[in-house]
């Protein structure tokens, strides 16, 4: 009787298999086909959590089989306070996009085969305990990542899509190097992630840093750190809107995920040598990434390089060494994942009636769709921070771990917030405010599109009001963190 | 004693999401629901003020967070400041609520208008009760936010989506200062409690950083010099959202974090220095602005700098009781006066006092109950202004600086000079404008009568006449109260000539002689510019960063992903380089086969050679 993680892994692959088997020609059955699959990924992600036992430290339901003997390759699967959060904001993200997949005319069943795919490889990411299994996953995502951007994406769909893989690819050959490594250093020889947080003190000196340097250069790819983010922007203008909820709510989170489950444990006093380089990009993100969004005027560009700038701060509070910087770093990937997703379906939302994404053609959307104008308004002030609403507390929290560890840093941050609201407040100001423009008339958002944000509005509410719905899961696996140090 | 105190917030911010909800479905009923939330807020206010003298005390509803293993609780204070914070707020709020009623009934965003104002009220009761520093920083973002929704609200108008813009970027700088102060306290492990930020250890200096630093939070919300800019733009906003958010209570926060933190300011003096240094500044600078402006609201909206200017520098020479009395008077004057605005613009559709005047005729609710409200401001005796503004006289002789003096009576002076120069160029003379001006409907005026009898009765309770009342509430009896006769005169005498002087110039058409005028004219200039500080922000920091933004984003383009696109077009290149070799021709790869060979077999010779 497999876990109910391995069930939750492969669920969606059974999904796919079962999708291979309806003609292509019965979308509506292939669509609810994939839908029934998510649900169901959803519901066996809220009984993991209710199920979760906070007071127990470490991994829980965890499986382990021997896999490839030769190769002392274990088939590790577990989940704690780190991954939990990550496994339900997929799970969720999982259904929503796929709600929001409904604008996806043409050749649905490849769709759906390559986004069932997709959710079994972030899923596998996240609850892998063996490097190699990790690794497979990690590779596992790239692939169907790539089709979805290339085939249902933009006009320059085919340079976004290349542009992604080879990024990811370079990230992954240096870390699949690191996992090898790893595995030759460390006596007795093991790629099993739990039993290498006891054995990882063996790497000293410049081996650690360097390893580290090679994990961090896979997961600065994926997050992106500035100067690899560039394919970011791209392949968000041309990925479908379904597609940029998943990148920029999931996909990004693998890499800092990734910090959190690799780079500290594994490399505690490589990451002290470079905590402060870590914090001073943290910093370039941040501010970087929102001056670089307000100059832009695609809408969607936008918001992709305000990721670029969020993810600054989950980098400052992985910085910052502490419980409250990596208590705000878990919170705020979690809190990212819900809002940008939001973000990005409200981009489609206006995509998908203006057929441009151009800001200039927006303007006075308050008038004439006010339900839309709502949420966004909602989200954008989730996003840059508004004290209530769960981006704050995230944020918050990064900045006075990295405060207490590196002041300047924390200053800079602060003072670069400043930024972040502007360039919300602009995005209310050019999409919402001012007079519509000359015959443009959208009908509002339909319900569908409201049921696709509306969870995602109830959760950053409750996020921001009492935060602890989500802290009390994932502190005992942060204290544990913390000891390492 | 009933712990009810956080109750009153609730009320309006339910208030807030049926009518986000519902709102537009209920037609006038939007408003009534407002009204009645906020009312109620006001009720339980009264039943908190009781129970204050049955010995209510703060408390706490448990944890929110716990920072490093610093737990920041959910704590209420219940206490006479805050007491009185929440009458003036829930009361002055409701008044305006039912004025606001009238004075939207037209607009097709009615319900969206109380929706924003019940969330504005919500936050600002919170503000009041939140017993820590992170707590109300939470709420202070949210008024921030009310007001910038609400500056914002005629959106379609581009002036007014600018000063929203404004209003909350221009705070927010301030607020980033609040947040590093919090963020100091935090790391050096003190509890963000106010009643715990008495003698904080630590390093003085360090200390006294933070103390600035949240004061720059203050120095935002209250629209005091360097931050100001931003309150005269948010004059585009609805007349009744002017006179609750930008006069009577979210522009008092400021005001209210000092005195709500007094104990860490008098801790470190020159923290309390700045906060006087700041506010004789913005009294003064702000009351000359207010002197050349010909918009009826953006002479109360100076009016509105200085006057929060003044209660500054009470505060910081340490006159406690009385900034805080002054922040009680001014709301309900102040409220009283933006409304009779909203009453006059209502009426004659135009805010220039130059196409207005001998209004009093034709609107004799709203007329005189603006001069009550003009009286109390200008603070002449018995209106409530003149015994709060007495107070800071008061305090700052007692202090002994003669700038501060100099600087709260030339106040005084320019403030009762407007005033009365704003109602001569309203109320007398003759009509100047188009429209035919009427009086507003009784929606509108029963509440300015309210709010006059306040201004007008108020003052009573902080004078020694009532023995001080309210300071003893205030303050437990700490300080004494005694009316000072040379002081009485000296303010009246003041304030008189500066209403004979506006007499002098717009009924008489006294002016100076041509010679005396050219020679300050910079000066007139710079007070009609409002001294560049528009001008001057915008070269300095919006221009940069703009520039700054266009340089990012064009050296993403070019450089960063340029220097990617750039490995990979290197790498094309070498492959179309290396791809020649690979002809086909069978020759070819045979010669190179050859030439490969010989090339080991000269190396292997070359090492055999060597070795003879």
């Amino acid at each position: 009787m497999p876990s109910i993680l391995t069930l939750i892994i492969f669920l969606p692959l059974v999904g796919a298999l079962a999708i291979a088997f309806i003609p292509s020609g019965r979308e509506k059955a292939i669509r609810l086909t994939a839908f029934a699959f998510n649900a169901a990924v959803l519901a066996l992600a809220g009984i993991i959590v209710g199920r979760f036992d906070r007071s127990v430290p470490g991994i829980q339901f965890l499986e382990h089989h021997l896999w490839i003997p030769q190769a002392g390759i274990h088939y590790t699967v577990g989940i704690d306070g780190i991954s939990l959060g990550l496994v339900f904001l997929t799970a969720l993200l999982g259904v929503i996009a796929g709600l929001a997949s409904n604008g996806i005319k043409t050749r649905v069943k490849e769709y759906f085969l390559f986004y069932q795919i997709l959710m079994t490889g972030m899923l596998g990411t996240f609850l892998a305990l063996d490097l190699v299994v990790f690794y497979i996953f990690w590779e596992t995502v790239l692939i169907p990542m790539f089709f979805l951007i290339g085939i249902w994406g933009g006009p320059r769909r085919e340079y976004a899509a290349w542009k992604f893989f080879f990024y990811t690819l370079a990230g992954s050959v240096v870390m699949l190097l690191a996992i090898l490594a790893i595995f030759i250093f460390i006596k007795p020889h093991t790629f099993n992630m739990i039993a290498l947080k006891q054995l990882a003190p063996q790497l000293t000196g410049n081996i650690q840093n360097i390893l580290f340097l090679m994990f961090f250069f896979a997961f600065a790819i994926k997050i992106p750190v500035f100067p690899f983010h560039t394919w970011l922007p791209d392949a968000h203008v041309e990925a479908p809107t379904p597609v940029s909820v998943l990148l920029a709510g999931v996909l990004l989170k693998m890499g800092t995920y990734g910090l959190l489950r690799v780079c500290v444990p594994y490399f505690p006093l490589a990451m002290q040598t470079f905590a402060w380089s870590l914090g001073f990009l943290g910093v370039i993100n941040l501010i970087y990434g929102a001056c670089a969004a307000f100059a832009q005027t695609d809408f969607k560009k936008m918001i992709a390089y305000s990721s670029v700038s969020h993810m600054g701060f989950v980098l400052l509070g992985v910085a910052a060494m502490n419980s409250a910087g990596l208590n705000g770093s878990l919170l705020e990937m979690f809190n990212h994942g819900i809002i940008t997703g939001a973000m990005f379906l409200l981009v489609g939302v206006i995509y998908d009636r203006a057929h441009t994404r151009e800001l200039s053609a927006f303007g006075g959307l308050s008038t004439s769709m006010p339900r839309y104008a709502f949420f966004l308004t909602f989200m954008a002030l989730a996003s840059l921070g508004l004290p209530g609403l769960s981006g704050f507390v995230g944020e918050f929290l990064s900045i006075v771990g990295v405060f207490s560890t590196l002041p300047a840093l924390a200053v800079f941050s602060a003072i670069g917030l400043i930024a972040v609201v502007a360039l919300f407040l602009i995005v209310i100001k050019k999409v919402l405010w001012g007079r519509a423009k000359e015959g443009v008339i959208w009908p509002d958002m339909t319900g569908i599109e409201i049921a696709a944000v509306l969870p995602l509005v109830v959760i950053t509410l409750a996020v921001g009001f009492y935060p602890e719905v989500i802290l009390k899961f994932q502190k005992t696996a942060i204290d544990i963190l913390v000891n390492f140090i | 004693m009933v712990k009810i105190a956080h109750w009153i917030p609730v009320f309006p911010f339910l208030a807030f999401w049926l009518n986000m909800m519902v709102g537009r479905r209920l037609g006038k009923g939007a408003g009534y629901i407002a009204v009645a939330a906020s009312a109620l807020s006001a009720v339980v206010s009264f039943l908190v003020f009781q129970g204050l003298f049955a010995g209510g005390t703060s408390y706490s509803l448990g944890t929110w967070i716990t920072i490093n293993g610093n737990p920041i609780t959910v704590g209420i204070i219940v206490d006479s400041l805050t007491v009185m914070m929440l009458l003036v707020v829930s009361v002055v709020g409701t008044l305006i609520q039912i004025y606001s009623i009238g004075y939207m009934a037209e607009d097709p965003r009615f319900s969206r208008f109380f929706a924003y104002i019940s969330l504005f009220m919500a936050c600002m009761l919170g503000v009041v009760l939140a017993d820590n520093l992170l707590l109300l920083f939470i709420f202070w973002e949210g008024v921030g936010l009310c007001s910038c929704l609400l500056v914002a609200f005629w959106y379609e108008k581009p002036a007014a989506a600018a000063a929203g813009l404004k209003a909350f970027i221009t705070t927010r700088v301030g607020d980033t200062g609040f947040l590093i102060g919090i963020l100091i306290l935090l790391a050096s492990g003190h509890s963000l409690r106010f009643a715990d930020l008495g003698g904080l250890p630590g390093h003085d200096f360090l200390m006294t950083v933070a103390a600035l630093l949240i004061f720059m939070g203050a120095v935002g919300k209250s629209a005091q010099f360097p931050l100001h800019v931003w309150l005269p733009d948010a004059m585009e906003g609805p007349t009744a959202v002017s006179a609750l958010i930008h006069a009577a209570t979210m522009v008092a926060a400021g005001v209210y974090l000092v005195a709500r933190s007094y104990v860490l300011f008098l801790d470190h003096p020159l923290a309390l220095q700045t906060v006087a240094v700041i506010g004789a500044i913005s009294a003064v600078m702000a009351a000359s602005i207010a002197c050349k402006m010909n918009d009826i609201k953006r002479v109360l909206a100076y009016s509105t700098m200085s006057q929060l200017g003044l209660m500054m520098l009470g505060l910081g020479v340490g006159g406690y009781t009385a900034g805080t009395f002054h922040l009680m008077t001014h709301a309900f004057f102040k409220a009283l006066l933006f409304l009779g605005a909203g009453s006059v613009i209502h009426a004659v559709h135009t805010q220039d006092i130059r196409e207005m005047g001998g209004l009093l005729n034709k609107m004799k609710v709203t007329g005189i109950t603006f001069i009550v409200g003009s009286l109390a401001l200008a603070g002449i005796m018995p209106f409530a202004g003149f015994w709060s503004k007495d107070e800071i006289f008061l305090a700052i002789s007692h202090q002994g600086n003669p700038v501060f003096f100099f600087a709260a009576a030339l106040t005084s002076f320019l403030t009762a000079f407007y005033m009365a120069r704003l109602i001569f160029m309203t109320f007398f003379g003759a009509y100047r404008g188009k429209h035919h001006a009427h009086e507003s409907p009784a929606v509108m005026t029963s509440p300015l009568v309210v709010l006059a009898v306040f201004a007008a009765g108020l003052g009573f309770i902080g004078s020694p006449l009532c023995n001080g009342v309210f300071q003893h509430f205030i303050e437990k009896g700490d300080e004494v109260v005694a009316l000072n006769y040379s002081m009485v005169i000296f303010s009246t005498v003041l304030s008189f000539s500066g209403i004979a002087l506006a007499y002098a110039i717009t009924i008489r058409g006294f002016a100076l002689p041509p010679a005396v005028l050219s020679n300050i004219s910079w000066l007139t200039r710079l007070v009609e510019n409002k001294y560049y500080f528009d001008e001057l922000y915008d070269f300095l920091f919006v221009q940069p960063f703009l520039r700054l933004c266009g340089a990012f984003k064009r050296f993403d383009a070019l450089r960063v992903d340029g220097f990617v696109n750039g490995v990979a077009a290197f790498v094309g290149a070498l492959a179309q380089v290396i791809r020649k070799a690979q002809t086909g021709l069978v020759e070819n790869y045979l010669l190179m086969q050859a030439g490969g060979m010989l090339l080991i077999l000269l190396t292997i010779m070359g090492k055999i050679c060597r070795l003879f």
